[in-house]
């Protein structure tokens, strides 16, 4: 198990690639994702008052 | 055949047809990842030469990769764009472009860093290595124009000429070892002739090459669909996907 | 096709191949520039920058490389198969050197035309093998060599 760590005195080089390499997909996957969210909310919410203030030219 | 890439273009099918994909092609992603990265830092044995350094390459070469793959499809759908204007092949564009960037540093940084001890350098400006750096900055320049010109078709005009004209950079990374003399070492994977590399290291990298190639398509429909609906937003479908989701 | 798409079709096309010839043009004008190193030929030729430094990259000459017993200082020779070079350098050597191996040295050439290094960095092929195979082709080509030489 030390030697897969160890990485045969790699471990810095390998490890540090492979750490930079998460961490760039997984913000590629969560940073559309949490927009995705904003924007339906921010589109939702802009119907709503659409609509409210076409209720209120209506009455 | 053309109705059918006529129906595609239609923003309500494109998008239905995205909610459906993505799941598949980002489970997909993930489980051909796991074994990737399991033949690749696990099984593979050894380099004779360089070790146990050389399981960078599991991540640095597929990641090159697409950082080339991202580049053809967004100059490909400029000129989709610039010739038949399907707005669809410019928003896929723009989405492509910060995965392509993500994937350009990364097989810059990796490099760098297997560079090191294998070369003693982290960095020499032989025609790869600079090519590679420059394909970032056409990435960055092709964003932070998008992002700089406030009409949308605008924008989408000058992004897409931009894209075209620098695509000529992407033979010239590929080939940038075979006519000038780099320290980068050639190819070792090849379509036509016999790879030099050893099968039982060569499999953990193909799987790795479509790991990334599906993960690419899951996170440039999320990017693509959200684009879309923002588009779209004036119309009633995507009234209806606003109040049942 | 539809005529306006046709000529769409068309500028694309020609702005492609238009820049394409242009950076080509430039690539070639820049030439010898885009070059990370010189090989020992070119050394040879006097085609190398003088008072400059630069680089210049070949394969060390199997039995060529001597280490000085008192310190890290080693000379060894560099060959393109042509011509060869003499390198002289006082530092660290990269993990990768050894005789047979692809290597760059960084620095000036000296009134005797030997190479003062500065720095030495390892190039590597593109094959990739276990130890093994690697050991396996050795052996093949010993003994492809020895059939040879009866």
């Amino acid at each position: 198990m030390g030697e897969f760590f160890h990485m045969g005195g790699y471990a810095f080089y390998v490890w540090l690639s492979y750490g930079v390499a998460a961490v760039v997909l997984i913000a590629n996957v969560f940073i559309p994702l949490v927009r995705d969210r904003q924007v339906k909310r921010e589109l939702a919410m802009k119907m709503v008052r659409d609509n409210e203030l076409n209720q209120e030219s209506i009455s | 055949m053309w109705t059918w890439l006529h129906k595609l273009g239609s923003p309500k099918i494109f998008y239905n047809l995205a909610n459906r994909l993505i799941p598949w092609f980002g489970w997909g992603a993930l489980l051909l990842m796991l074994y990737g990265l399991y033949g690749g830092l696990v099984q593979a044995p050894a380099d004779y030469q360089q070790g146990d350094s050389f399981r960078i390459m599991y991540i640095h070469v597929p990641a090159a990769w697409m950082s080339l793959f991202i580049y053809m499809v967004i100059a490909f759908c400029s000129a989709v764009y610039l010739i038949w204007k399907i707005t669809l092949a410019d928003i896929i564009a723009r989405a492509s472009a910060p995965i392509g960037a993500s994937f350009t540093f990364l097989a810059l940084v990796t490099g760098s860093l297997w560079g090191k001890p294998m070369w003693g350098t982290y960095w020499i400006w032989d025609a790869r290595l600079t090519s590679e750096l420059l394909l970032l900055f056409i990435y960055l320049g092709y964003m932070g124009l998008g992002s700089a010109i406030e009409d949308r078709r605008v924008a989408a005009r000058a992004c897409a000429l931009l894209a075209i004209v620098c695509v000529v950079i992407i033979p010239i990374i590929h080939y940038s070892v075979t006519w000038w003399n780099t320290l980068h070492q050639g190819s070792s994977v090849s379509v036509m002739n016999q790879s030099s590399i050893d099968k039982s290291m060569l499999v953990p990298l193909l799987v790795m090459a479509f790991a990334f190639k599906f993960y690419y398509v899951a996170v440039v429909l999320v990017r693509a669909r959200t684009d879309l609906l923002f588009q779209e937003r004036k119309t009633n479908w995507v009234r209806k996907v606003l109040v049942n989701g | 096709m539809h005529p306006v798409r046709k000529r769409r079709l068309i500028l694309v096309s020609l702005l492609i191949v238009g820049v394409s010839i242009a950076v080509g043009l430039m690539l070639m004008a820049l030439g010898e520039n885009l070059n990370v190193f010189y090989t020992p030929t070119q050394v040879h030729a006097g085609e190398v920058p003088s008072g400059h430094t630069f680089r210049v990259g070949g394969i060390v000459e199997e039995g060529s490389v001597v280490h000085d017993p008192d310190s890290l200082a080693v000379t060894f020779i560099v060959t393109d198969t042509a011509n060869t070079t003499t390198i002289k350098y006082d530092g660290i050597l990269p993990d990768l050197f050894r005789e047979g191996q692809g290597i760059l040295a960084e620095g000036k050439l000296d009134e005797n035309g030997i190479f003062i290094a500065t720095r030495v960095l390892a190039k590597h092929d593109e094959k990739y093998m276990p130890p093994e195979v690697d050991d396996a082709l050795k052996a093949a080509q010993d003994i492809g060599a020895y059939k040879r030489n009866q």
